[in-house]
């Protein structure tokens, strides 16, 4: 005759046992379920998802009725256990079912913890426990109206984040001075702040909640330091306490929980008690791993077998909230015998830290990037002294070992759908299907046969790095410069990767492509700015700190540390107006120097940096915008008067020249782009020796480029004749956006096109009419975010701090 | 030594650099990306660029005028080139930066 099991509660942690139990030591008992809940096992942990609605209840069930049917299992749905009588060996349920045990598992779980403050029973106060908290919450959500969500632990902010996705106006009240303070350090708390608030959710900390108000109904709350808030839902997640009035009533040993060894049994040998409502030596859980850890030590035991034992295990932390992705996991609080490694990447919204105990990780919290989680649980775990990785350890598991320093292994992890090739469409699969299949020995071959780097070449590091990893060491590519000491990649495979791995912040650069140092150098990161500004122009967060001053002070340092400011005007016209500005300014500010420019417009020098703002404000007010003298981008345009006033003139030069200004200024390039529009083949805007020069004609317009007049002197290269200014605009802005996204960072556009070839480029911006107006398309998207004057922004007050000394410390405070 | 209270380390950026003005120059005071602070005379040993401007690298800082690399531990001039600039004590006490600037020449009070 099989024995007889009764459990009490109809969690995860009891279901799992059975699972363990079925396993182990099938048809060994008959078991009888009493369930408090009117419903059968499912995934407490999804119920975040079923509030906002990424899933439903029908998605969340572990064990369907059918399961129970199956395993022979009585279940006593909505039966709440009123009593446990050892003696007789009996439960009974609020309904009078009495079942008899030989073994009993007590599995009930915690309760809500409900703040002891007057109106805490009014309805429409509710908690986050079960299904039920979920119905009546989504119930609330269809009137739109405001919630109160009080506690910014785990489950607050799931519930505050669900009642948000239901377009609930949230508000979340917490005690204490950060969120989950119990499992994030300030830092990553106040990140998590930040992106809740961004999702329109309301944060008070510090706020102690004095009352529930209202009179039928609750009505809002009132905080102790007397504000009122308003809401028609209050939900209470303030924590939970294990639920163990049921052992203690039965006579079992009690503390916070329902007292076990480490065996899970109770004082009762016959009784055990596992789950949120155990205590076992001195902790109580409220996490899955540990339970379900618990059901499997119990389910052994039932079995017959005495060998299993809980352990304590530090369990990790993460928050079921759609789009944040947080880690933590044990002890990281400061201490001096403790040391920490920081990544921090504010723009990503990436935060990471380590806390280390000698040389041993004891505990790590990660925020927006928690990829590495399981893996530092993993050596905290087992203990692993870390001072030989400490370096890199911060990175992550994919910079460990001789994997990070070798330059293949970035393009080896490529799948083979990722495009290679972008003028030509291959992607790696199919180089790699052609040198196999074909027998491809050189790169030469390659191109012949796919395309691959046939065009502009910008992807022929990348393509011998196909090779090499397909070929072995037979094939030997030549050497790749590389953009720094911080990196053994070159500019064009950096450039690619960075398209091909979809990566969109610098330091996912410097992780993705394993860089050698933590943060790069003045080198690259200027350059990876670049791209990744013209690679994701929608996306990507400029990294101020990752530009040379002049473009993050958006003036031109000059050798004694002050600056210089040349303010736009467009095609080099002026009028009284502006010149009476500049004027002003110069006096206003006791400018030294006014120096006409070679670009047609006015510089002033030797301005103070904290000046800087309101010498801006002057010029704003009268109509200025930066000329981005110092940028990395579209300098001048320099014109000619042209029909307007020239005898000689064929075209209006003049307007011309400005419409073009005015529809690229703004726009981030490689290195800086000048441009000329002549009315005539006399050229006397010089136009022949620019990056981008026009020289009108009586029959259209003639597009040169790749000209020089500096530390090279080189002419222009004819790029073709055009018939109306709207193809002028068109042709010069696909060559400019072919130039921003080929090229390397620094390299002027005569250098990248003696690498590509005037041929290609023809061929691709004036021949090839749909890959120019592709061109077109993308630059005038990235415009959209470009073309914001950079001084109007700061003088507004856009970083500040740029411009003013922190403090000045005077002599009485430096005396001793 | 005797500390003065410059600020709060959330006043400089990530990767970045503050001045303050004192009877002896100015000093530049960084912030680095695992937030260590330094100060060092904001005067680059080679001609005098401002070095808070740089960019700021591990814990260097290279100087916007001509690209000398400066150790901001110890306030020498990296690779081939010589030099080398004051550094000055500064700690991060509850956020707040205090720094200790002693007398010019190192004469004591």
């Amino acid at each position: 005759m099989s024995e007889k099991l009764v459990i009490i509660g109809n969690g995860m942690a009891p279901g799992r046992m059975l699972e363990h139990l079925f396993e182990k030591s099938p048809g060994r008992y008959e078991i009888t379920i009493f369930n408090a809940e009117p419903r059968v096992n499912y995934d407490r942990i999804m119920l975040s998802p079923v509030l906002s609605g990424e899933k439903d209840y029908e998605q969340i069930i572990i064990h369907g009725d059918g399961w129970y049917i199956k395993n022979g299992i009585t279940l006593y749905k909505g039966h709440r256990v009123v009593a446990i009588d050892r003696a007789a060996k009996t439960v009974t349920s609020e309904q009078g079912v009495t079942a008899s045990y030989d073994k009993l598992v007590i599995a009930t779980g915690s309760v809500p913890f409900i703040l002891p403050v007057p109106g805490n029973d009014l309805p429409g106060v509710l908690s986050y426990r079960d299904l039920d908290d979920v119905k009546a919450m989504l119930l609330a959500a269809q009137s739109r109206a405001k919630a109160i969500v009080i506690g910014g632990g785990l489950l607050g902010l799931e519930a505050a984040a669900g009642l948000a996705a239901r377009d609930m106006d949230v508000t979340v009240v917490h005690l204490m001075p950060s969120l989950m303070e119990r499992q994030l350090d300030p830092a990553a708390g106040y990140m998590l702040q930040r992106e809740l608030e961004s999702r329109g959710i309301k944060i008070i900390t510090k706020a102690q909640t004095k009352a529930v108000l209202g009179e039928r109904r609750v009505e809002g709350i009132e905080l102790a330091d007397g504000r009122i808030i308003h809401a028609s839902l209050v939900v209470m997640a303030a924590g939970i306490k294990p639920n163990a009035w049921l052992a203690k009533a039965a006579g079992l040993a009690t503390n916070r929980g329902i007292l076990v060894d480490d065996a899970m049994r109770t004082s009762d040998p016959d009784v055990f008690a596992l789950g949120e409502c155990a205590e076992v030596a001195g902790h109580v859980y409220g996490l899955v791993a540990p339970l379900y850890e618990m059901a499997r030590v119990v389910a052994a035991h039932l079995a017959g077998d005495a060998e299993p034992h809980f352990v304590h295990n530090d369990t990790p932390t993460k928050l079921k909230v759609t789009g944040i992705d947080l880690f933590s996991l044990g002890d990281f609080a400061d201490g001096d015998d403790r040391q920490e490694i920081v990544l921090r990447d504010a723009a990503a919204g990436v935060y990471k830290r380590l806390v280390l105990k000698e040389n041993r990780i004891i505990g790590t919290v990660l925020y927006g990037e928690t990829a590495d989680g399981a893996w530092f649980n993993d050596l905290k775990r087992r203990a692993v002294d870390i001072s030989e990785i400490r370096d890199t350890l911060i990175f992550g598991q994919a910079h460990q070992g001789g994997a990070p320093l070798d330059p293949m292994a970035a393009v080896a992890a490529l799948p083979d759908d990722a495009e290679i090739c972008g003028c030509n469409g291959v992607c790696k699969g199919k180089i790699v299907g052609a040198i196999l299949a074909k027998g491809l020995m050189s790169l030469d071959d390659v191109r012949a046969h796919t395309k691959a780097s046939a065009s502009c070449g910008s992807c022929t590091g990348l393509v011998e790095q196909v090779m090499k990893l397909t070929l072995g060491d037979t094939y030997n590519p030549a050497a790749v410069q590389p953009i720094c000491g911080c990196t053994t990649l070159g500019h064009d495979d950096v450039r690619r990767l960075i398209k091909a791995k979809g990566v969109k912040t610098i330091y996912a650069v410097m992780q993705e492509l394993e860089w050698k140092t933590s943060c790069g150098c003045a080198k690259c990161r200027p350059a990876l700015n670049y791209y990744l500004v013209c690679e994701w122009p929608g996306e990507y967060a400029d990294d101020y700190q990752s530009r040379f001053i002049n473009e993050r002070a958006h003036a031109n340092i000059q050798k004694d540390g002050t600056y210089s400011v040349v303010p736009r005007m467009w095609g080099g016209v002026t009028s009284s107006k502006e010149l009476r500005a500049i004027a002003d300014v110069v006096d206003k500010f006791a400018i030294p120097t006014v120096k006409v420019t070679g670009g047609q417009r006015i510089d002033m020098l030797g301005v103070k940096k904290e000046d800087l703002p309101a010498l801006w404000a002057d010029l704003g007010a009268a109509g200025f915008v930066s000329g981005h003298a110092y940028a990395k981008g579209l300098r001048t345009v320099k014109t000619c008067v042209g029909t307007d006033w020239c005898r000689f003139g064929t075209q209006d030069s003049t307007g011309l020249g400005i419409r073009i200004e005015k529809f690229m200024w703004g726009s981030w390039t490689p290195a800086k782009v000048k441009m000329a529009v002549s009315g005539c083949p006399r050229n006397c805007a010089e136009a022949t020796c620019k990056d981008v020069g026009v020289v009108c004609v009586e029959s259209g317009y003639e597009i040169h480029f790749a000209g020089a007049a500096g530390l090279d002197i080189k002419g222009t290269e004819v790029l073709g004749l055009v018939k109306t200014e709207d193809e002028v605009l068109e042709v010069v802005v696909a060559l400019v956006q072919m130039y921003r996204e080929q090229a390397r960072y620094l390299e002027r556009i005569y250098k990248w096109t003696k690498r590509v070839g005037v041929e290609e480029i023809r061929r691709q911006v004036l021949d090839d009419v749909g890959r120019r107006r592709a061109y077109f398309a993308r630059f005038v998207y990235s415009q959209k975010f470009a073309q914001v004057d950079p001084w109007s922004e700061r003088f507004s007050g856009l970083h500040k701090y740029e411009y003013r000394p922190l403090a000045a410390v005077g002599l009485s405070q430096v005396a001793e | 030594m005797r500390w003065t209270a410059i600020g709060q380390l959330s006043d400089i950026p990530v990767r970045g650099a503050r001045c303050i003005a004192t009877p002896q120059g100015r000093i530049a005071i960084f912030r680095t990306g695992d937030d260590r602070v330094f100060a060092i005379d904001d005067h680059c040993p080679h001609k005098g660029g401002p070095l808070s401007q740089g960019i700021v690298h591990g814990a260097s800082v290279t100087c916007p005028l001509h690209s000398w690399v400066i150790s901001l531990e110890s306030g020498r001039a990296q690779g081939a080139d010589e030099g080398c600039v004051r550094t000055i004590p500064v700690k991060v006490e509850g956020g707040k930066l205090y720094i200790a600037l002693g007398l010019p020449n190192g004469r004591a009070a």
